[in-house]
């Protein structure tokens, strides 16, 4: 591609808040623990950030009461908002604005509190927007995040064949990298016999298929080469990202495919490697059936085989050919304010330094890949990807 | 079982016939007049070649399941789907008046419509005959 350049950023900083129920934590708060604990992680001060990241999670007007309450001195901000994967954009525009030299030290940050405020768990109340042109034709009719991803799973199980099951052992992955972390939400290993046991909740998703919710939060801190160099953290070069919107394009879709599909080329492109060169892969897991279509859309198997893909262990490190969501992912670890796209690139950051926990670090872990699904798979969504170079 | 409650759907000027006909038992289509293609939601300007000449057109009522979901977990459960409509596009809607239990996709349906608790006319659809699982 002429147009293709490595971004010329480093992932300095990553700090995934410890905590996973925050009721006596205000969203500030937990807004601030974020922010200095990328920095602290980085060996920067808040006084070394002049570009501020944020999503819709950040509350007040964008970025402002955020960038007032921690008194950031500012000349660069982006609120791109594509829900869950609007944080490995961020990543991605913060690349591109270091490069043209907009700004230095780039703080993104998302925090939630869906558990201790009640959220996340569905219901008929939505605050969605009349003045939205599609909230007449999809809200009288139930829409919710589970039917929706339901019938994405409906699709390519009719399609291609794919099972129950095979499903599972996306779940059971997780649940292997769990274990090891002492913050995850939860730490039970659990089998494809758990997972099909539990109860159904929208066909053919079943509660174990689901992620999990959690208040908490993360921060990266994004910077140019001299200063990553002259930090003694190891080394995390952003070399490629892409993104892409996409929708039921005037009722002419396929649900099955995500923009996974136009973002994952991107970003291929723009580092110039393959997917068969990844070592370990962040995928975004809202629901089982979300990773098993990236895996496809993003080319570490054929359209259809995601099943077959995943089943026998094969995500799970130390035992299968590709490694995803070591810590846990937000099936089981962390999916804090129902956002996920933060917390898959802190473990793609901690995997590529190297300080994963011990017994899921993946050997030599020189290249990675976090993507993330925004909004709805199967409605509207946008997909994001990221590749990391250690050095 | 509780009766279900459904979001009230909001027409705009730009919407308004659609569910004025949808009141009156009649299911409309916006197609362009310009490239002739039918297109899901409706909308003013044509989203495939961008025309302002699009016009509401009597749709067949008729289409097929593209995809479906059994909403287990709200009180009363039902059936959200996309339906392909005989005219080409698909859209988001409901199954209803079924055994939810032996519906597959592809199977043909048929437009009915179910009304809120304002009374605005929901399109829904209905399995044609009886489809062995």
């Amino acid at each position: 591609m002429a147009t293709a350049r490595p971004a010329s950023a480093y992932i300095v900083g990553a700090y995934e808040h410890p905590t996973r129920h925050a009721p006596d934590r205000s969203l500030a708060q937990l807004q601030a623990d974020v922010a200095l604990g990328a920095l602290a992680d980085a060996g920067l001060s808040k006084d070394d950030v002049d570009g501020f990241f944020c999503g819709p999670d950040a509350p007040g007007t964008g970025p402002l009461s955020i960038a007032d309450y921690l008194n950031l001195d500012l000349r660069h901000v982006d609120t791109t908002n594509t829900s869950g994967s609007s944080y490995l954009i961020h990543v991605s525009h913060a690349a591109q604005a270091i490069a043209a030299g907009k700004c230095s030290v780039a703080l993104i940050t998302l925090a939630g509190r869906p558990r201790s405020e009640g959220r996340g768990k569905g219901g008929l109340v939505r605050r969605d927007d009349p003045n939205q042109p599609d909230f007449q034709w999809e809200q009288p009719f139930g829409i919710q995040v589970l039917n929706v991803y339901g019938m994405t799973a409906m699709r390519h199980m009719h399609l291609y064949g794919t099972t129950s099951e095979q499903l599972a052992w996306i779940k059971v992955a997780a649940s292997h990298h769990a274990q090891h972390n002492p913050h995850a939400f939860s730490r039970d290993v659990v089998t494809v016999e758990d997972v099909v046991a539990s109860p159904m909740v929208s066909d053919p998703l079943r509660r174990l298929d689901c992620c999990v919710i959690t208040d908490g939060g993360g921060a990266l801190i994004v910077a140019r080469p001299e200063i990553a160099r002259s930090l003694k953290r190891p080394l995390v070069k952003v070399i490629g990202s892409g993104e892409r919107p996409q929708h039921q394009q005037g009722g002419y879709f396929e649900i099955t495919r995500s923009g996974a599909a136009w973002s994952g080329r991107a970003a291929f492109e723009q580092a110039g490697v393959t997917p068969a060169d990844i070592k370990y892969v962040s995928l975004y897991d809202s629901f089982t059936i979300t990773v098993l279509i990236q895996l496809e859309d993003l080319g570490f198997c054929a359209k259809g085989e995601g099943g077959r893909f995943v089943a026998e262990g094969n995500l799970i490190s130390g035992v299968g050919r590709l490694p995803f969501n070591t810590d846990g992912g937000g099936l089981c670890n962390n999916h804090p304010g129902n956002r996920g796209g933060m917390t898959k690139v802190i473990e793609a950051v901690r995997q590529v330094r190297g300080e994963a926990h011990p017994a899921v670090q993946v050997p030599n872990c020189d290249l990675a890949l976090a993507n993330g699904i925004g909004g709805q798979l199967g409605v509207r969504h946008a997909s994001a990807t990221l590749i990391l170079e250690r050095g | 079982m509780d009766e279900r409650v459904f979001i009230e759907p909001v027409p705009t000027a730009e919407t308004q016939a659609f569910w004025t006909a949808a009141g009156e038992g009649r299911f409309l289509v916006r197609r362009c007049g310009a490239c002739g293609k039918a297109h899901w939601y409706p909308r003013e300007h044509c989203p495939f070649c961008a025309s302002g000449d699009t016009e509401w057109t009597e749709g067949s009522g008729d289409g097929t399941i593209y995809s479906f979901s059994i909403m287990r977990r709200a009180k009363p459960p039902y059936v959200m789907a996309y339906v392909t409509l005989a005219e080409g596009p698909t859209m988001m809607t409901n199954i209803v008046e079924c055994d939810p239990e032996t519906l597959r996709i592809g199977d043909p349906v048929r437009v009915t419509y179910v009304l809120t608790s304002e009374g605005k006319a929901l399109p829904m659809f209905t399995p044609k005959g009886k489809v062995s699982p």
